[in-house]
């Protein structure tokens, strides 16, 4: 093969700026991802799957340089008790984590974890190179191949606090990929919330295995640097009567694309989406769901809220597939924009695949200003105008926030985004 | 129907579940319109080549224009690639081996007037359901035009195979100063609007088989409606393909001028036949100011066997464009037939208040598959479309609603509503729903719903209770299902699609 050939395409010069990291047990998982990448190809713009949502800044070699934002606000979650794990650009401070022992869950390092019989050996890539069918996802199995570094964390039983993997932004060219897996054996029950920018750049694979009766709990809030791109994947997998609830708030970052792909492969198993994004100007948030139902009774419910001014885009694409014989399925999406001027726009596919006769499956989406009734009603109570758009915008994100189960995140949550409209709008 | 038919229902309005249980009674599990005639047919050779393409143009005495507007759709064709994108699975198309002219050879020589159109051809038409009274103009019998018409009168221009063979009613809109002829009749006395309008609304190289047919469309119907005048009658198009390995290819061409407007409807049947067959029809709608334009379809063409043997290849585009301010449109389509259905009839809201209106039903039973939507492109200022579409799956079927709502930053104040109902009978068949929206500006509004269920228990055991079969039930229920749609129907095709969606479904449970 002439090399100086290959080199020219986008694939063959990103693989070509990165280093794959050496060694020890993941090493035929990586290998096996590059491969796949190959023979993917990343994506490009012409591409279904990136109809809405333009590529070429997330595959490109070089990361475009993103300015570090000093938002001056406390740390999120900073009132629940957790355990830390710090990322500064994607590399592990360990000056500024904790102790990573806790009862109920051990947790590795994945650039530490150099066992050759440790337990993610049989993971580290699987749910990733399941979710390529029916639909490719190159730049999660790029981050399987290249990922620097990582967490992985084993559930056994319920831990007594949240892990939260907390990601800074220093320097204004990073370009950081990181690779996380979670395995929660049967009963187990844990909370994992991941906040802030990573990087210029960041490139995040989650896998999540949920053994039967198991329940995993995600809250997530991505960084609000204005010029940070993001893509990011989420596989789980879902045993019998397991539970899975995964929240993402997006405030800013000119570049997000958000994939989540679900597999309920239990009876009775549950799995709830949401998300809830606020974009300003140059902004570009794209939320990409896939759940497949391949059990009976199964349940799963997506909501996306999108608050879009300035020239912002939403972007949604979500599926469900009811796969021959899952029946007794229950499947819900609802996704939803608030456009605040003229400029914004949302753009949807929200997709249905059934193939059991026994389904109750719905979807609905919806686009359009705010209320001017319910405007109305308020300016005559004498609320503010800014005010009132708050507190309509806010009711909008709402049935998104509280897909949250624990009331303490939830709150907080909800106390950010109020202040974060509110700054906007004084 | 025949006018019997129509009489009773007359009288039994609410019995819409009697009539349902009476048809598929009458009817009997097997595909209706599944006989063919025999007529001598005039083929041109089998292929598709540019003398193919002249040949077609010379037997239609097309002037010099139209042979090369033709011979150019023929080479962009050549360029273009079959699309892929739809769910729908078929064997290649071998598009060498099909027949692309095919005509009755009693009309090698054009009839002079009706009386000479062969009785066997006539006889089709009556098995076809066409009203007495039309077929009675057709037969060219003395003083029909003055016969009492029973129920409302509507104007046929039946298409057999690739040929017209009488436009009825001629003189009354004459009268009117309706134009409605065959299309190749048009390209001879109406070249003027024909040049003006035909390929304005889908471009010759649209899309792989819009291109094909620009190339070969062999007929098709050409309706002007002046300004300000309101058709006098419904105007009806008959296809039916006839001939084995013939590809039909018709051309549609409505315009509707300032003020007026027409309802036209439009009915497809195909004989029962072994090998699978091509049909890829354009139709084109133009919309002036203030126009209004009602588009209805019953497609019932050979969905082929329980095993997918045979059938029709259903590839279609159908676009109305809404040029004038407060244009409206409404398509409504009835799709039960053919093997594979691609068809995504469109809107085109370029007029300030403009309106489009889509309707469907698609059954989709055996080895059917239907891939069908529609497309609703905001420009104007204050457009509005609503979509409501009903999907039903039974058998090994596949059923994909495909759609798209755009509103452009420059439409202001538009409204879209969708609705995308599927309902799935077995346990064997998909129901899929692929809608696409984009906004792009905050005073539109647009909504989409979209549900997916199975027949309701509840409903079945009330009537089960009542005494009525499994299959008379799920008839009923289907037609619930699909009321909305059903009443956007003119009366005439209510009746008969309201019998489909039973017929269409039989063999679906036990």
């Amino acid at each position: 093969m002439a090399e100086a050939k290959l080199q020219e395409t986008p694939t063959e010069a990103m693989i070509a700026s990165l280093d794959m990291p050496q060694g020890g047990w993941a090493q035929a998982a990586r290998e096996d991802a590059l491969a796949r990448v190959r023979t993917m190809g990343l994506p490009q713009r012409r591409d279904e799957y990136w109809k809405f949502t333009r590529p070429d800044t997330l595959t490109q070699a070089e990361p475009v340089p993103a300015a570090i934002f000093d938002h001056g606000d406390a740390p999120l979650f900073d009132d629940t008790e957790r355990l830390r794990i710090v990322f500064v650009d994607g590399v592990f401070d360990a000056e500024a984590s904790d102790d990573l022992s806790l009862e109920g869950v051990s947790i590795d390092r994945l650039a530490a974890a150099n066992s050759d019989l440790h337990w993610a050996r049989d993971l580290y890539g699987k749910l990733e190179k399941n979710g390529q069918t029916p639909v490719a996802r190159p730049l999660a199995a790029l981050n399987t191949a290249y990922a620097s570094d990582g967490v992985l964390i084993h559930v056994t039983g319920t831990p007594s606090k949240p892990i939260n993997l907390v990601y800074h932004h220093k320097s204004e060219t990073s370009d950081a990929m990181l690779h996380h897996v979670v395995k929660l054996d049967k009963g187990a029950e844990v909370t994992l919330l991941e906040n802030g920018p990573a990087a210029a750049r960041f490139n995040t694979v989650l896998e999540v295995e949920v053994a039967d009766t198991a329940r995993f709990h995600h809250v997530r809030a991505q960084g609000r640097d204005h010029e940070r791109r993001a893509a990011t994947h989420l596989f789980t997998r879902l045993g019998t009567e397991s539970l899975f609830k995964s929240f993402t708030v997006t405030v800013n970052g000119a570049m997000t694309r958000n994939e989540c792909v679900i597999e309920l492969t239990g009876d009775d198993a549950s799995a709830h989406v949401a998300g809830a994004c606020v974009g300003d100007g140059d902004f570009h948030h794209d939320d990409t769901v896939f759940i497949t139902h391949d059990a009976v009774n199964c349940e799963s419910r997506q909501v996306y809220k999108k608050v879009l001014r300035n020239g912002a885009t939403g972007v949604f694409q979500g599926k469900i597939l009811v796969k021959e014989g899952a029946q007794k399925t229950d499947g819900y999406q609802i996704s939803q924009s608030l456009l605040l001027d003229g400029d914004s726009q949302f753009l949807a596919k929200p997709e249905l695949e059934i193939y059991a006769d026994d389904v109750a499956c719905s979807h609905g989406s919806t686009s359009g200003a705010i209320d001017e009734e319910a405007l109305f009603y308020l300016r005559a109570r004498g609320v503010s105008h800014a005010e009132a758009t708050d507190l309509l915008t806010l009711a909008f994100l709402a049935e998104a926030v509280e897909e949250i189960e624990a009331e303490g995140l939830r709150e907080e949550i909800n106390g950010r985004l109020s202040s974060w409209l509110e700054r906007r709008s004084s | 129907m025949d006018n019997m038919t129509l009489k009773e229902n007359d009288g039994v309005k609410e019995g819409v579940d009697q009539e349902t249980v009476d048809a598929v009674r009458e009817v009997g599990g097997k595909y209706k319109y599944g006989w063919s005639t025999d007529i001598e047919m005039e083929y041109a050779p089998k292929g598709l080549t540019p003398d193919i393409v002249r040949l077609i143009s010379e037997k239609n005495e097309e002037p010099e224009w139209m042979t090369e507007w033709r011979l150019a759709a023929y080479d962009r064709w050549l360029t273009k690639k079959e699309p892929d994108w739809a769910m729908v699975d078929y064997p290649e198309i071998d598009f060498q081996d099909q027949y692309y002219y095919a005509r009755p050879k009693s009309m090698a020589e054009k009839p002079k007037s009706l009386d000479d159109v062969d009785p066997k051809l006539l006889d089709t038409y009556k098995k076809l359901g066409i009203p007495l009274k039309e077929q009675m103009i057709l037969a060219g019998v003395e003083g029909a035009e003055d016969a009492p018409a029973e129920g409302r009168k509507v104007a046929v221009d039946a298409v057999f195979d690739s040929v017209s063979v009488g436009t009825t009613f001629q003189e009354e809109l004459k009268k009117a100063g309706v134009i409605f002829c065959s299309i190749s009749e048009a390209i001879r006395e109406h070249p003027e609007l024909v040049r003006k309008y035909l390929g304005s609304v889908v471009p010759v190289s649209d899309n792989f088989y819009a291109t094909l047919n620009s190339a070969v469309f062999s007929d098709g119907s050409f309706v002007y409606v002046p300004p300000g005048v309101r058709c006098p009658m419904e105007l009806s198009t008959y296809f039916r393909i006839n001939a084995e390995n013939t590809g039909q290819f018709e051309r549609t061409l409505i315009i509707a001028d300032k003020g007026s407007y027409v309802s036209y409807l439009e009915g497809c049947t195909a004989p029962q036949r072994d090998e699978s067959q091509l049909h890829a029809a354009v139709v084109e709608i133009i919309i002036e100011e203030d126009a209004e334009v009602k588009y209805s379809t019953v497609q019932n063409w050979y969905p082929g066997d329980e095993n997918g043997k045979g059938g029709i290849y259903n590839f279609v585009t159908k676009r109305a464009d809404c040029r004038g301010d407060r244009a409206k449109v409404m398509w409504t389509q009835v799709e039960t037939g053919s093997a594979v259905t691609w068809k995504y009839p469109s809107c085109i809201l370029r007029g300030d208040d403009s309106q489009g209106e889509f309707y469907s039903i698609a059954i989709a039973n055996n080895m059917q598959q239907a891939d069908t939507g529609t497309k609703m492109v905001h420009l104007g200022k204050r457009t509005k479309s609503r979509i409501v579409s009903k999907g039903i799956s039974a058998g090994k079927a596949q059923n994909t609603y495909r759609g798209l709502v755009s509103m452009h930053p420059k439409a202001k104040e538009s409204r879209n509503y969708t609705q995308c109902d599927s309902l799935l009978i077995g346990s064997e068949c998909g129901a899929h729903t692929v809608p696409y929206i984009e906004v792009k500006n905050n005073s539109s509004r647009v909504e989409h719903e979209a549900t997916t269920s199975k027949v309701d228990d509840d409903q079945m055991f009330y009537c089960r209770s009542r005494g009525m079969d499994e299959e008379e039930a799920v008839a009923l229920v289907v037609n619930g299902f699909c009321k909305d749609v059903l009443q956007a129907l003119p009366m005439e095709f209510a009746m008969e699609a309201q019998a489909l969606v039973a017929i269409s479904l039989e063999g679906s449970v036990g």
